[in-house]
């Protein structure tokens, strides 16, 4: 580096921190409008059926009232819109008087206020006609069958039968995780108008570009007459990866009412309208040796769906990449039911799988006598179980013995319930984890400035994790500079192609970008503007098994007398590649593990058995972990590095969610000597009808 | 929420007045339930009045030497209470289980006795509730139970009275005080809530636009070793699956004094005295109880 000091590696705080904290950053609601209206969504009270009537003429007086947009005036879409795994009938707004699940959209009354688009909402009489719904999920439903194979499709190696009959021990078991809702604390909001041609959106998402390209092909737009900006964002967790009801219907709003809309979200809505993780049931069989060493592993999952859109929740992703095994056998199983269309949530797919695999691989040590963590360490595999490919690099070992260390677990008594303090029982467990990496296409735009400064220009989105932060520091470095000469322009569909604030690959896939954009513009001698493209680079990286690692330990008190569990400890080690900004890495992580703590114990989307419909969709009734919960954290790096990708990152955005579930269950049966297969753990699972005995 | 007029407050009377010429008022206090309800389309008062201002905040020394909570104090303000805390803590401890801070800094022990359920079913205007709008039938008697009552419960109910506050303030006999127009009354706490029947929407036996005025508290139930215990789904911010407030006196052995109030499991705080008097006069050990070890 020449002259300035390396800025990868320093914890900084977020460069927009003072301006989040002192309220002038604005969020997707907050930004300012001339001429503005405002439109209240109305949702459907019925899980199926039909409109009968929306009776517009009750409310077309009211105050302020410029009018109602229902199927009936709706502007038309293009039914070819989707997102990554197809056309996405969820996107199909006010097209008919069809309801296929509780809280469809089916009107937008926009006025002149808030207050009065909210009270002609509230007044607008819809009637229905009810049909029979299905809201029951289970995995041998009828409607069962095979998931789209767009990837961690099934998966068939040696003769798993075979090595289960020939095992000493045979582990069979199922697990149960609810719907869970993705509860960003912003909610959606979206603001779009007329500039000339071009239909202009403030929207709250995870990538603006890609919205962008959902919003031209729904309304049958060029792409270049659409212009969407995603300035600040108050968390996604995937709920945002979406084109949202918000944007959908604020467009539709610009076009009806000639002039700017803005729909935003009650709270009860976000649950109702975005994107939840589907309700999940899996099988998993372990077969082992004496000694502990594995000979198959069958895991099976299925999981809920809406026939309005495709959709993958890959829970067998991480068994084909965790241990070695002679024989593997993975299946996916997809359950159309009457439900909102489920999507990608904090760490979908690992973050269920896991639970399941990691509480069987406990339960194989349980049945065998042999330490949890050893269990693990003596099932290393050489190359992927089921692709044969080599590791790019893979460090689960370090994390699983320096996290042994630090919490230790060497003086753990593997028998259960022998710990108590006073009525509490008290327990310890761990997972291993290891979440999928890579990058994917994107662009980005360097300039060198006249003075001396450099304009970095990528379509990167921060959620508030911190991305443009390292997205400066990276820029930075590969351009040789200090941090403070790098003016870095994200998120705004204008500035082209990238990829999206998703699937942990946000920060791979942008600093590849940058980092080949800056070296670029040092060989031509840091002169004018040049531009990028990462797809031919990302196509001739050679096939690897490419993933984070981590290790997660958790300490749990018991009391069977009420069924309380509470976390006492939680640490998770981490190998994630080059840690870009080791503040916010650990921010990230943590955040994560507390999403794992509060999907063990709290989160679960309830449904009223009669009507089918959320009956808990607000933060009072949906339980996420309160501080009071959280306990003493410790979160912390061992040495990574990936060689594929520049700079060697890998990602660190979700893999702190996953793992922190089947410590937890694993610390509850060491401590009661009861497995919990369903989640989350709640007191009613967990209480003994006699707890002294 | 729709439109209403607000109105705040400085005398009783002024209150009284307000609240007896308009059908649609209602009194506003700390408004942490009654404004959520608002929103959500279940209480549409037109008008509202505020009774932060009126003179019936504080905590002090009864005629009998027990403990008079005016009814505007806040819910922090009894909590924190020096003579709360040395005499009742289960008082104080049952209001710091409830909700959060900030809340607590809004809500006043009057408007705590009259918040309404948290049963979903009540909190959703399209389903069917007895509570809500009489006669229309009980979506939660089929529906999802957690949380609900199961105690005196009928099939026209089952929706819990969600205050902590109010449990400890039934094991320690307390009494709320009122004011109306035609004159002041006081109602046990333990007949202050009506039984469920076929009439769930009859709260409190309060008389029409009565104002809650002070909770008493009498010296005989001075309990200082008193607690409040609350199981709930986390560790805080959550109502309670089931509470305890409870007071055991032992002498020699032997049980002399006892007072049990549970939370969460019925309309209103169930004050458990069979097993008080299972427990009086009997041995003070973990084998009176059944079932104990």
């Amino acid at each position: 580096m020449s002259g300035a000091a390396p800025a990868v590696g320093v914890a900084r705080p977020r460069v927009e921190g003072p301006a989040k904290v002192t309220g002038r950053a604005r969020y997707a609601a907050d930004v300012p409008m001339a001429d503005l209206a405002f439109g209240i969504v109305v949702v459907s009270t019925v899980t199926r059926g039909r409109i009968r009537d929306i009776d517009v003429a009750a409310v077309q007086d009211m105050p302020g009232v410029l009018g109602v947009i229902d199927h009936r005036n709706a502007p038309r879409l293009n039914p070819d819109a989707g997102h990554f795994f197809g056309p996405d009938g969820g996107l199909q707004l006010l097209q008919d008087d069809v309801i296929p699940h509780a809280g469809r959209p089916v009107a937008l009354v926009v006025a002149e206020t808030l207050e009065q688009a909210r009270a002609a909402a509230e007044a607008l009489p819809v009637t229905y006609e009810v049909l029979p719904h299905d809201t029951d999920f289970s995995a041998d439903h009828p409607a069962g069958r095979a998931a789209m194979a767009l990837f961690d499709g099934p998966v068939d190696v040696g003769d798993v039968d075979r090595e289960l009959a020939a095992s000493a021990v045979v582990v069979r078991e199922r697990y149960f995780t609810p719907e869970e809702h993705c509860s960003a604390m912003e909610p959606h909001s979206a603001t779009a108008w007329w500039e000339g041609e071009r239909l202009q959106a403030v929207d709250s998402n995870q990538g603006p570009f890609f919205i962008a390209t959902v919003v031209a092909t729904l309304f049958s737009l060029p792409l270049e007459q659409v212009r969407i900006r995603t300035e600040h964002v108050g968390g996604g967790f995937g709920s945002k990866g979406l084109c949202g009801p918000q944007l959908v219907l604020a467009v539709m709003g610009a076009m009806h009412f000639a002039r700017p809309v803005r729909v935003t979200l009650s709270r009860n809505q976000v649950f109702l309208t975005t994107a939840m993780r589907p309700a999940i049931e899996q099988m998993v069989r372990i077969g082992a040796d004496d000694d502990g060493r594995l000979r198959a592993i069958h895991h099976e999952a299925a999981f809920e769906l809406s026939p309005l859109a495709e959709y993958i929740e890959g829970c067998t992703e991480l068994t084909k990449t965790l241990y070695a095994t002679p024989a593997l056998r993975t299946r996916l199983t997809a359950v159309p039911l009457d439900i909102l269309p489920p999507y990608s949530m904090r760490g979908p797919g690992a973050a269920p799988g896991s639970f399941a695999l990691e509480c069987a691989m406990d339960e194989v040590a349980e049945r065998l006598g042999i330490d949890p963590l050893e269990l693990r360490l003596r099932n290393e595999p050489t190359v992927g179980p089921a692709s044969g490919l080599p590791f790019s690099t893979r460090n689960l070992v370090a994390c699983l013995r320096e996290g042994a260390r630090r919490f230790g677990w060497a003086s753990r008594d593997h028998r259960p319930r022998m710990r108590r303090e006073g009525p509490l029982l008290v327990g310890t467990g761990l997972a291993a984890t290891s979440f999928s990496v890579g990058a994917f296409p994107s662009t980005a735009s360097i300039t060198a400035e006249p003075d001396g400064t450099f304009t970095v220009v990528v379509n990167a989105t921060d959620l508030g994790t911190g991305a443009r932060t390292a997205l400066t520091a990276i820029a930075a470095d590969a351009l040789a500079v200090g941090a403070e000469k790098v003016r870095l322009r994200i998120s705004d569909s204008d500035f082209g192609p990238a990829w999206s604030a998703g699937g942990s690959r946000g920060t791979t896939s942008w600093a590849w970008a940058i980092t080949e954009a800056a070296a670029k513009l040092r060989s031509s001698g840091d002169q004018g503007t040049v531009t990028v493209d990462t797809a031919q680079l990302l196509n001739d990286l050679p096939s690897r098994e490419r993933h984070s690692y981590s290790a997660v330990f958790a300490e749990v008190t018991v009391d069977p007398a009420t069924g309380e569990v509470r976390v006492r400890r939680l640490l998770g080690m981490f190998a994630v590649g080059r840690v870009v900004n080791p503040l916010m890495a650990r921010s990230q992580v943590i955040g994560g593990m507390i999403g794992g703590l509060s999907m063990a114990l709290h989160e679960e989307g309830v449904r009223d058995p009669v009507s089918g419909r959320h009956i808990n969709a607000d933060f009072a009734g949906y339980h996420i972990s309160a501080h009071a919960d959280v306990p003493d954290i410790e979160a912390d790096f061992v040495p990574d590095y990936e060689p594929g990708i520049p700079m060697g990152i890998k990602g660190a955005g979700e893999i702190g969610n996953v793992g922190t579930p089947a410590a937890i269950a694993n610390a509850v049966w060491h401590a009661t000597g009861s497995r919990q297969r369903a989640l989350p753990i709640r007191p009613d699972r967990v209480i003994e009808e006699h707890p002294l005995q | 929420m729709r439109e209403f007029a607000y109105q705040r407050v400085t005398q009783v009377r002024e209150a009284l007045t307000l609240v007896a010429e308009n059908d649609g008022s209602r009194y506003l206090a700390g408004g942490t339930n009654l404004v959520d309800l608002m929103k959500c389309g279940v209480e549409a008062p037109t008008r509202l009045v505020d009774v932060r201002s009126l003179p019936l905040g504080g905590v002090r020394e009864g005629a009998d030497g027990g403990l008079v909570i005016g009814a505007t104090t806040t819910n922090s303000d009894v909590a924190a209470h020096p003579e709360v805390r040395r005499r009742f803590p289960a008082l104080s401890q049952a209001v710091l289980a409830g909700a959060s801070g900030q809340l607590r800094n809004m809500a006043t022990v009057g408007g705590n006795l009259l918040q309404r359920t948290r049963c979903a079913y009540f909190a959703d205007p399209s389903q069917a509730c007895n509570k809500r709008v009489p006669g229309t039938g009980c979506s939660a008697v089929d529906g999802a139970h957690h949380n609900h009552a199961v105690f005196g419960w009928s099939r026209h109910c089952v929706a819990t009275h969600p205050s902590d506050m109010a449990v400890a303030l039934a094991a320690f006999d307390a009494v709320v005080h009122y004011e109306t127009l035609d004159g002041g009354g006081e109602i046990p706490l333990s007949e202050f809530y009506p039984p469920v029947g076929d009439t769930p929407q009859q709260e409190t036996v309060l008389p029409s636009g009565a104002l809650i005025t002070a909770v008493s508290l009498p010296k005989a139930a001075l309990s200082p070793w008193s607690r409040y215990r609350k199981v709930r789904d986390r560790a805080s911010y959550a109502f309670a699956n089931v509470s305890i407030a409870a007071d055991l006196g032992v002498h020699d052995g032997v049980v002399r004094d006892v007072r049990i109030a549970l939370g969460g499991v019925a309309s209103q705080p169930w004050r458990a005295r069979s097993a008080e008097a299972f427990l009086r006069g009997g041995p003070a050990s973990f084998g009176t109880v059944p079932g104990g070890g």
